[in-house]
């Protein structure tokens, strides 16, 4: 409860001056809707908006899950041999420096189905905190388990399983948590560039569409429910985290106040 | 296989030259006879580290040989599955494991059968005293606990031959002078021969059949004292006139292997 008390208090705070500011000044409702004018359109359009929220969850979550198998396969193949990571870790770099906004055109074209274009758009973002995490992850094994591992004539696979994936976990469950927030943000950016080309119908098209109508409540109602959705994303993966890591390492302990 | 003529840890030679030329340890000739518990004195540097690590099969020498109960190291089976267990220098055990699986580790990466692994572990934790602690988290432990913890899967394999790498050196006193209690009773018990790595004179003295002074730049072993095995290792040891005598005569050892080593270098 004292977690969430003191950012409720802020939140109906700012709210409740948002509201006094806008009645008092009489902004237009064109400029800035007030926090009550937002919440009946959230409940007017909700057939609208709920649809286009399912969407873009939808991509969301693809593109998380894709990020996370490929990027945990990615990180395992790394790890093999030194020369494969210098190799290869340089275009995993390169993948997280390209604008994805540059490259999304170019794969809404190659590719047919909308949604994959658009889950490969946010999975290319998402992906790159979940390698390196994880390769980092792989690779901090503490020595002296490592060989307590070989003194006992344990195997590679022995270790990888036993060792290196559970020593991995905090690292990963560290990478989970930005990449389950640039998944959103990897969702809504690739749509507003496929928006354009008129396929897909997620929050960001509505945010495009009301914009081009002037319907400025609508435009509020759309951001607050991808705001929602990434504040709900980041609760999860943080749950997640700690449900994985109870018990035994800092980060799951952190929020307890005993320590 | 165990051939109980041989001594437990035979040191033909054995040196470590690094790639890069840097010279770790210089030729050691060194036998551990079986029941003994030889010390590794010196300071950082000196290379016990390295010395134990050859013994345990971590490094191999760059000349000469290294024989653990006759056997060469670095053929047949796994160190461990051949009687030698190693206690590092921290507790090193798995954040998340809970302690009687950190404990069963040795056993599980050996394929024993998970009975008799519990029933070991179960005694290994008896033995240290952490019996009402299996089922805690490392680090809902006290050093000194975790340390124990260590020991505890260091003997779940039932070793003959113990290696320890300064396993003490980051407690504090008190709790140290009572492991080291335990470890002299736990040999005892266990028949074990120990090396035992140490930067401390004090525990050198106190624990030790036999003290092998090494020193630095490069690494090498100077000297070697032997304990009297007749004094009795308790708390008027401790504070005895003899346990003085034989501390000075290592501080003494320690000072002039550093002082030649500076003179040599200048």
């Amino acid at each position: 409860m004292k977690r969430f008390l003191p950012p409720t208090i802020v939140a109906i705070v700012l709210l409740g001056l948002w509201q006094w500011w806008v009645t008092a000044f009489e902004i237009p409702v064109f400029l800035v809707p007030s926090p009550v004018r937002i919440a009946q359109t959230l409940v007017a359009d909700w057939a609208l908006l709920s649809g286009a929220l399912m969407v873009t969850l939808k991509v969301t979550f693809l593109s998380l899950v894709c990020s996370v198998v490929l990027g945990v396969a990615v990180a395992f193949a790394l790890v093999q041999s030194r020369w494969i990571e210098t190799a290869f870790f340089p275009y995993a770099v390169l993948l997280q420096v390209t604008p994805i906004v540059a490259i999304a055109p170019l794969i809404i074209i190659w590719v047919q189905s909308p949604t994959l274009s658009l889950v490969i758009c946010a999975t290319i973002v998402a992906i790159f905190p979940i390698i390196a995490n994880t390769t980092l992850g792989l690779r901090s094994v503490n020595p002296g388990l490592v060989s307590l591992f070989r003194m006992n004539g344990a195997s590679r696979w022995q270790t990888l399983i036993r060792l290196r994936v559970p020593s991995a976990l905090p690292y990963f469950f560290g990478g989970l948590r930005i990449a389950s927030g640039l998944s959103l943000i990897g969702a809504v950016v690739a749509e507003f560039v496929a928006g354009t080309g008129g396929t897909g119908t997620g929050l960001a098209y509505q945010i495009l569409q009301a914009g081009y109508q002037l319907n400025i409540p609508r435009m509020f109602a759309a951001l607050a429910l991808i705001a929602a959705t990434g504040v709900l994303l980041f609760v999860l993966m943080g749950w997640l985290s700690h449900r994985a890591l109870g018990g035994w390492h800092e980060s799951a302990r952190a929020t307890d106040s005993a320590f | 296989m165990l051939t109980t003529a041989a001594p437990a840890v035979e040191i033909l030679g054995a040196e470590k030259t690094y790639s890069s030329g840097t010279r770790a340890l210089l030729p050691v000739n060194l036998a551990v006879h079986r029941g003994e518990v030889v010390t590794l004195l010196g300071p950082s540097g000196c290379g016990k580290s390295t010395l134990l690590n050859m013994i345990a099969g971590l490094l191999s020498p760059s000349a000469g040989e290294v024989r653990v109960w006759g056997n060469v190291r670095g053929t047949g089976a796994a160190p461990a599955a051949s009687g030698v267990s190693f206690v590092f220098q921290e507790a090193t055990l798995m954040p998340w494991a809970r302690v009687a699986a950190n404990v069963r580790l040795p056993l599980d990466l050996q394929g024993v059968a998970r009975e008799e692994a519990d029933a070991r572990v179960s005694d290994a934790l008896r033995l240290v005293g952490l019996e009402k602690f299996a089922q805690a988290y490392p680090r809902e432990l006290s050093g000194g606990m975790q340390m124990r913890s260590s020991i505890a899967r260091s003997l779940v394999t039932e070793p003959t031959l113990l290696l320890m790498d300064e396993p003490f050196g980051a407690l504090d006193e008190i709790t140290r002078n009572r492991l080291d209690d335990e470890l002299l009773r736990l040999r005892r018990q266990r028949d074990l021969t120990v090396v035992f790595v140490t930067h401390s004179i004090h525990e050198a003295v106190y624990l030790s059949d036999r003290v092998v002074v090494m020193t630095a730049r490069p690494g090498r072993v100077v000297d070697e004292l032997a304990i009297a095995p007749s004094v009795p290792r308790d708390d008027a040891f401790r504070v005895s006139t003899e346990f003085a005598t034989y501390a000075k005569r290592l501080q003494d050892a320690l000072l002039a292997a550093s002082t030649n080593a500076d003179e040599a270098l200048a």
